[in-house]
């Protein structure tokens, strides 16, 4: 198996037409290709996604506000979170795994690349479905637009008296393809991270972000499912009139509660388990160690992956369960506290004692480390049945899984964007412009999702289009509303980065960060078959053996 | 930086791993088991919540018939990929034909099991909770049954135009784990509906 290689092709051939070279990426079944689509892809919903997120904001700004109606309110608030969820951070995180796990396992693509194309196209028409509801919503009844129905669409909102015309249909139809594409990216995962890893990578030597997204594997194929299952029967219900969720023929509108949220758990850990990754990757790089309790953290995520199965009802405390239900769900909830800690502690003894180089990705890392940990306490107050009570529904929830989402994930996702940018466009950012977007954009979450918790402690409902002056949530919703300023700004800065780095950045070398694991040992951007010839690995760093034969890391693994 | 320095002694250690198709389709299978775990749950959560009538004990009749072709077609298709392992490409043909039999008696009977409690007992997907569940989750597995014969039929067609080799054993044991999942939930279903449903 070593001594296979392929054959050199000529390189620097004449440029070839535009329309050659677009047909190229649209027929790819390369997954650096197919990655870069992905992140490209999730890159225009952040921003469509961000749109609505402002339009939200603007309306809520003051009391009373005719920004926008009631009506596109919901429809903006439905939008904003599926969109966000499903065709911006699954996209992008999928996308910098399709990119990078062959590259670190030293192999020449996934197990299946055409199934990884299917799987792309299915998302990516996923998202388009969902969009063509705006145009194609209406349906015969000349009644609705976009999906109203909220990202958990609960049931009876969905059903036909309730939802007229196709909104809900698209919605569903959204969830439904792109949910396949998401099957096929997960099983796609797991034969690549099981069988294609190059001789000597034995499961303990694969980088750690191989690891954590062998266990995204399997959470997806086991928690997309459920939606999956879930969506056929709404479908079922409103097109041949079927009775899953409709109250009045005996049906249950807590059972649709229930298979959303057993999907809607374990989406948030399928969501977060890939920022671990990019964090594990990067904060051992810019402190100068090795990461802290390698064994650890990987039976930690195991764990993670595990418990996030057995905690979807915490979600629903206020439906009405038993004490035995509300009990085993607090439970189970403050129990997968305990391994999302345990990783935070090997962060930060990874960096204890470091020298730690505050490069841009570095510091995403850093903020993710501060406000996931913000995130995740206030996850445990919300996990105590008697606190849920009394604030589920309030815009307390909202600032604290906004705080997961884009405090912990959303950052994590800046830094792996800067740490790879010159492996994936061959050039080098910018680092002034980097730091700029750092700050702004953490300026603005913090005036944001920090102030969001106080109208929500002091009872204003989520999912309202306006509000009463004088309830004391005034001044905080202005705050909250200035601070998406702040992060607009920001994004302005990253895009424009982006842009002008592809265009006019230096040349990057294979490898600016003097890193360890594989994908730096072929050049940026890699070849189609990223490694002339296959690698072969004797430990968890193989190019720290490499750059330092006199004392290579495995003599002491 | 050249990669070739990683290059050690070819083939100083064997290096194995495990069959991607396998992997895959055990992957897959997993992913199935979840939306069939969600149908069955669903049914079972609904038995005797019907607001009206029919109730399955008023329409349902145990598929006996149906149940044993079902079955023993997992051996036939088993008995299949291991005649093509051994390059016995007829007798692979001979018990691919079979289960292809099995699968599609299988398949007309669950049509006319339906057609006699729609035609008959006017029970349909729409008429109540149990017509809503049992529909679908019958139906979820003849669909799976459906993809699977759809297999098993151009699989069958490149047996009669002579394309199939003992080289291609592996596709068709990876293909026939997918069977014997088909099969498997074919016994929860029935367990199910026909059993605890009643």
């Amino acid at each position: 198996m070593s001594s296979e290689t392929i054959a050199l092709t000529a390189i620097g051939e004449a440029e070839r037409p535009i329309g050659e070279r677009l047909h190229d990426w649209v027929v790819t079944v390369d997954h650096k290709k197919l990655g870069i689509l992905y992140i490209l892809y999730a890159l225009l919903f952040l921003v469509v996604g961000g749109i609505e997120a402002t339009i939200l904001r603007i309306q809520l700004i003051v009391p009373h506000n005719h920004f926008v109606s009631p009506e596109v309110f919901n429809r903006m608030m439905t939008m904003h979170g599926t969109t966000m969820i499903f065709f911006m951070v699954m996209p992008i995180l999928f996308g910098f795994g399709t990119y990078l796990i062959p590259l670190m396992i030293g192999a020449r693509d996934m197990a299946f690349p055409r199934l990884n194309a299917f799987s792309f196209w299915m998302t990516a028409f996923g998202g388009l479905l969902l969009y063509f509801s705006f145009i194609g919503g209406n349906g015969l009844y000349g009644a609705g637009a976009a999906p109203d129905v909220g990202w958990w669409a609960y049931a009876p909102l969905t059903s036909r008296a309730f939802s007229v015309g196709h909104s809900t249909d698209f919605w569903t139809l959204a969830l439904l393809v792109s949910g396949v594409g998401s099957i096929g990216t997960g099983v796609n995962f797991i034969a690549t991270l099981l069988c294609m890893r190059c001789p000597g990578m034995t499961l303990g030597k694969m980088p750690l972000l191989a690891w954590l997204n062998l266990v995204v594997g399997g959470m997806v194929i086991l928690a997309i499912s459920p939606l999956t299952a879930a969506q056929i029967m709404l479908c079922i219900d409103r097109y041949l009139g079927g009775h899953f969720f409709d109250t009045q023929a005996g049906g249950s509108a807590v059972l649709w509660m229930h298979f959303f949220w057993i999907f809607g758990h374990p989406e948030v850990y399928i969501l977060v388990v890939p920022a671990f990754a990019f964090v594990s990757e990067i904060v051992p790089i810019f402190s100068r160690k090795p990461i802290f309790g390698y064994p650890i953290m990987v039976a930690a995520t195991i764990a993670i992956g595990f418990i996030s199965f057995s905690v979807w009802a915490h979600h629903m405390f206020t439906v009405g369960m038993s004490s035995y239900g509300n009990s085993f769900f607090v439970f189970t909830t403050m129990a997968i506290a305990v391994p999302t800690g345990i990783k935070i502690f090997n962060w930060l003894g990874t960096m204890w004692g470091g020298k730690i180089q505050f490069k841009a990705p570095m510091l995403f890392c850093i903020g993710f480390l501060f406000q996931f940990l913000i995130a995740g306490l206030t996850g445990i107050m919300l996990g105590a049945a008697p606190f849920n009570w009394q604030l589920s529904g309030s815009y307390f929830v909202v600032a604290h899984f906004h705080y997961v989402i884009v405090g912990g994930i959303l950052f994590a996702v800046f830094g792996a964007f800067y740490y790879w940018f010159p492996k994936m466009s061959g050039r080098l950012y910018n680092e002034t412009l980097a730091k700029w977007h750092f700050w702004l954009f953490l300026i603005g979450f913090h005036m944001t999702f920090d102030f969001m918790h106080i109208p929500g402690i002091l009872g204003m409902p989520r999912r309202i289009y306006t509000y009463e002056p004088g309830r004391g949530w005034d001044i905080w919703n202005l705050i909250v509303t200035v601070g998406v300023f702040f992060q607009i700004a920001a994004i302005l800065i990253f895009v424009g980065n982006l842009l002008w780095s592809l265009f006019k950045g230096d040349p990057a070398s294979s490898d600016p960060w003097d890193a360890w694991t594989l994908e730096w040992s072929t050049t940026s951007p890699p070849p189609d078959y990223n490694f002339a010839t296959i690698p072969v690995v004797k430990s968890r760093r193989p190019l720290w053996d490499l750059k330092h034969p006199e004392d290579p890391d495995w003599k002491y693994e | 930086m050249s990669s070739a320095a990683f290059v050690r002694n070819a083939a100083e250690t064997e290096w194995v791993l495990p069959s991607r198709g396998r992997v895959g389709m055990f992957s897959l299978i997993a992913a199935e088991s979840a939306i069939f775990t969600i149908f069955v749950v669903a049914y079972i959560f609904y038995i005797g919540k019907s607001m009206s009538g029919p109730m399955p004990k008023d329409v349902l009749e145990t598929p006996i018939f149906n149940t044993i072709c079902l079955l023993s077609s997992s051996l036939t298709i088993h008995l299949a990929v291991r005649a093509l392992r051994r390059a016995r490409v007829n007798a692979f043909g001979f018990w691919w034909f079979v289960t292809m039999v099995l699968g599609t008696i299988f398949l007309v009977g669950t049509g006319r099991e339906w057609q006699r409690m729609i035609f008959e007992k006017g029970l349909t997907i729409s008429t109540n909770l149990f017509g809503t569940t049992y529909y679908s989750l019958v139906g979820l597995h003849a669909f799976h049954v459906t993809v699977g014969l759809i297999g098993i039929v151009l699989a069958m067609i490149f047996t009669l135009l002579g394309k199939v080799e003992p080289a291609h054993s592996e596709r068709v044991d990876v293909f026939s784990l997918y069977w014997h999942f088909v099969d498997a939930v074919w016994v929860v279903v029935f367990t199910v509906v026909y059993v605890i449903g009643r």
